[in-house]
């Protein structure tokens, strides 16, 4: 019986563990191995070469130092500009359709509804949007008077507002349908208690529904913050990287390095810099939502 | 739908003194191939399977065959194909028609995991790369086969073909950019003929913009501005890289005058500033504009949209004619080569295709041998006015992995100085140079 017990347990996370391990472990290992070779898959010799590849990334007079770090600094740009927007937006979005009208459903289905196209949909159909020429965007901002000749896909920081307000069209309904069933498990109780005790509309706000949602918060923070650490796809699509390559962000040059340019070796390396990255925000975000509760505690 | 999206990742580009060089070092070291050395792949002699150009006599099979022609040109191949299928009862080709960009980082992939094709298409500057990387094999018996030599086709399609003294491809077309232009707009500006040098061009661009056409010339920041800045070099008499792949030479005083010409146009007002990918196009298209330089293969297109519309040769902007020109050839994948039947079913394919050159002339390409130029199919196509151009053509030197560098770099170029971000100056000596140490990386990888 003994042993049994022991290991039922290991029995019943077998399947996921070998998934586990073949789909993230291995290949985590495996990108750890090819980022110390100078890795073209196609050639038969990958020679090995140490830390090179991570010495390159940190050298200014390599050719791979400027693009690198230059696609970092894109995906920090458009991490700072869309995180915030992605959490108040959808906030306030959540906040109205928690609110009983009607066309209720409509409201909901209208800011959803963009979520579920792909990227190459979305990034195409901005693309000649946005065209700074020939796109309806400008066409329309002359008709009403304002400046139509906006360089909206090769200028920044024009570029950067059309990354940026793309994607929160784009996947502002996903954060806000999280947000929005975290309100809807605020117990009514609460706000009575507020409203009881004299607190108006914002106050309770302050005081109750900010509160009650730190762990919805910190879980839309974690998963928006990675999501637009990834971005890819709209420049990818929009922008081409333009102007020059200003708006080529990390996933993108790891990809054109990589799959495009056969130097699997160095976008390894890059990569593995930017996973680090990403893993200290987290443990900041981390850091930072738990202190507060410490705080308030 | 837009078509030019099928073709924007086409790899680019080349010189033709480097050309006729290549040709005659390619020549002699296909004389030399011919005693049947070992192939640059451990599949052994050149000619796997001992194709002696007769018909195929195995066993019945399925040929994978992979192609990137998925704009106005795909029609044209699918019609091809069909045909073959229908005159060949032991062969059946399977077409995968994939976007180019998609197809150069697929086809290695998909080969050396085993689930490559036996049989495809690629662009003529691409094909020292998979050659180097042992993607695609020799095929100098099927050449030998077939009687194909050096002077059935133009000039310089066919040197460029041989890597390190072996042919890996079987040229179908030549592709280079041409200058389209509105016929209405013409008409009513009063230009009787399209413009043929840098007066000629500047003078109609005034006469159309005093006609109402305020931007006549638009000049793009993305494809194929760097074609048109290649095509620009070599007018000039500069050449894009060394012939031994160990330097990019864009930077000179030809790369600087061909590409400040291009940014005057916008600076004279001919373009709009930040001309985004591909709205030359679609604005030549609707009329918005009345000239623009894109590759030949946008004739099928063009005539589907009902615009009124001509086409001529680049005009010489610089000291001497040109333009940037690329070629499809067939190609034998190492995967097919394992299997003597399956090498050559695929090799009768390829011979039997390449004769269909002048039937590909619907696709908007001009067919890559002599004899078929003189078809009707021809004759009566379109792009029959580039009949004389043809010595005029430029292709990127046969460097592996030159189409990896170029969009790293001159592309970056060309799109910083055309939005006018960057000095022309500065954007190409920063990138020649940067180009110049991954090329040398190159060259140490490829072993050349």
């Amino acid at each position: 019986m003994a042993s049994r017990r022991a290991w039922t347990p290991w029995a019943f996370l077998a399947p996921y563990l070998a998934l586990f391990t073949a789909f993230v472990i291995a290949p985590v290992l495996l990108g750890l191995w090819i980022s110390l070779h100078d890795w073209d898959f196609t050639l038969p010799g990958k020679p090995f070469v140490g830390l090179g590849n991570y010495a390159d990334l940190f050298d200014p007079s390599s050719v791979t130092f400027a693009p690198f770090w230059n696609a970092m600094r894109a995906t920090g740009i458009f991490t700072v500009c869309a995180v915030p927007l992605l959490l108040v937006v959808p906030l306030a979005v959540a906040l109205v359709m928690n609110q009983g009208f009607r066309g209720r459903n409509a409201f909901r289905t209208i800011f959803f509804a963009p979520y579920v196209l792909g990227v190459a949909v979305v990034g195409l159909l901005w693309r000649f949007l946005l065209d700074a020429n020939i796109g309806v965007v400008n066409a329309l901002l002359g008709a009403i008077g304002l400046s139509g000749d906006t360089a909206w896909l090769s200028s920044v920081p024009a570029a950067w507002v059309s990354l940026v307000g793309v994607t929160i069209w784009w996947t502002l309904g996903f954060n806000a349908v999280i947000f929005l069933a975290g309100l809807q498990d605020v117990p009514g109780e609460l706000y009575e208690a507020a409203r009881v005790d004299g607190a108006g509309a914002w106050g309770r706000f302050r005081h109750v529904t900010l509160p009650s949602l730190r762990p919805v918060t910190m879980f839309v923070t974690m998963v928006t913050i990675i999501a637009s650490a990834n971005m890819f796809g709209q420049s990818f699509i929009m922008t081409k990287g333009a102007p020059g390559q200003e708006t080529r962000t990390a996933i993108y040059y790891i990809a054109e390095t990589g799959l495009q340019n056969f130097q699997m070796g160095s976008a390894a390396a890059g990569s593995w810099i930017l996973t680090l990255a990403l893993m200290l925000l987290s443990v900041v975000v981390f850091a930072v939502f738990r202190e507060r509760k410490g705080a308030r505690a | 739908m837009n078509p030019t999206l099928g073709h924007q990742s086409l790899p680019s580009p080349m010189s033709r003194r480097g050309f006729l060089t290549l040709g005659a070092v390619g020549t002699l070291g296909l004389l030399a191939g011919c005693g049947g050395g070992k192939g640059v792949g451990d599949t052994g002699a050149q000619g796997v399977g001992g194709f002696t150009g007769g018909a195929y006599k195995g066993p019945d099979l399925d040929l994978a065959y992979w192609n990137g022609f998925t704009g106005g040109d795909g029609p044209a191949m699918t019609a091809l194909v069909k045909k073959f299928n229908a005159s060949e009862d032991k062969i059946t080709i399977k077409p995968n028609t994939i976007e180019w960009a998609d197809f150069y980082q697929r086809l290695p992939a998909a080969t050396k995991a085993g689930k490559g094709p036996d049989v495809g298409a690629m662009h003529l500057d691409q094909l020292a790369s998979n050659a180097a990387r042992k993607v695609i094999v020799p095929l100098d018996d099927l050449a030998d086969s077939l009687g194909l030599a050096e002077s059935d086709f133009t000039g310089a399609v066919w040197g460029p073909g041989i890597y390190q003294g072996k042919r890996y491809g079987i040229p179908l077309d030549v592709h280079c950019l041409a200058m389209y232009y509105n016929q209405d707009h013409f008409d009513k500006a009063g230009i009787t003929e399209a413009p043929t040098d840098a007066a000629s061009f500047d003078a109609a661009c005034q006469k159309l913009q005093k006609a109402g056409f305020e931007t006549p010339f638009w000049v793009p920041n993305k494809w194929p501005a760097h074609l048109m800045f290649l095509s620009l070099l070599w007018q000039n008499g500069g050449a894009p890289y060394a012939e031994d792949g160990s330097a990019a030479t864009y930077d000179d005083e030809a790369g600087v005058k061909g590409l400040t010409w291009m940014v005057d146009q916008i600076k004279k007002g001919y373009s709009p500033t930040n001309v985004d990918a591909d709205a030359q196009y679609l604005a030549f298209k609707n009329g918005k504009t009345s000239i623009t330089w894109d590759g030949i293969w946008q004739i099928n297109d063009l005539d589907a949209s009902g615009l009124n519309w001509a086409m001529a040769p680049l005009p010489t902007i610089g000291d001497q004619p040109a333009s940037w020109a690329n070629s499809h050839h067939f190609f034998l994948t190492e995967l097919a080569a394992k299997d003597t039947n399956r090498a050559n079913a695929s090799k009768s394919f390829i011979g039997w295709m390449s004769k269909q050159s002048a039937a590909w002339s619907k696709a908007g390409m001009i067919p890559a041998r002599n004899s078929a130029r003189e078809e009707a199919a021809f004759t009566d196509s379109k792009q029959y006015v580039l009949k004389d151009y043809l010595e005029n053509l430029h292709f990127l030197p046969p460097v592996p992995g030159l189409g990896d560098v170029q969009p790293q770099t001159l592309e970056v170029a060309v799109n910083e100085a055309v939005l006018q971000k960057t000095s022309v100056d500065a954007a190409l000596s920063k990138s020649a140079a940067n180009a110049t140490k991954l090329m040398e990386a190159n060259l140490k990888k490829f072993g050349a």
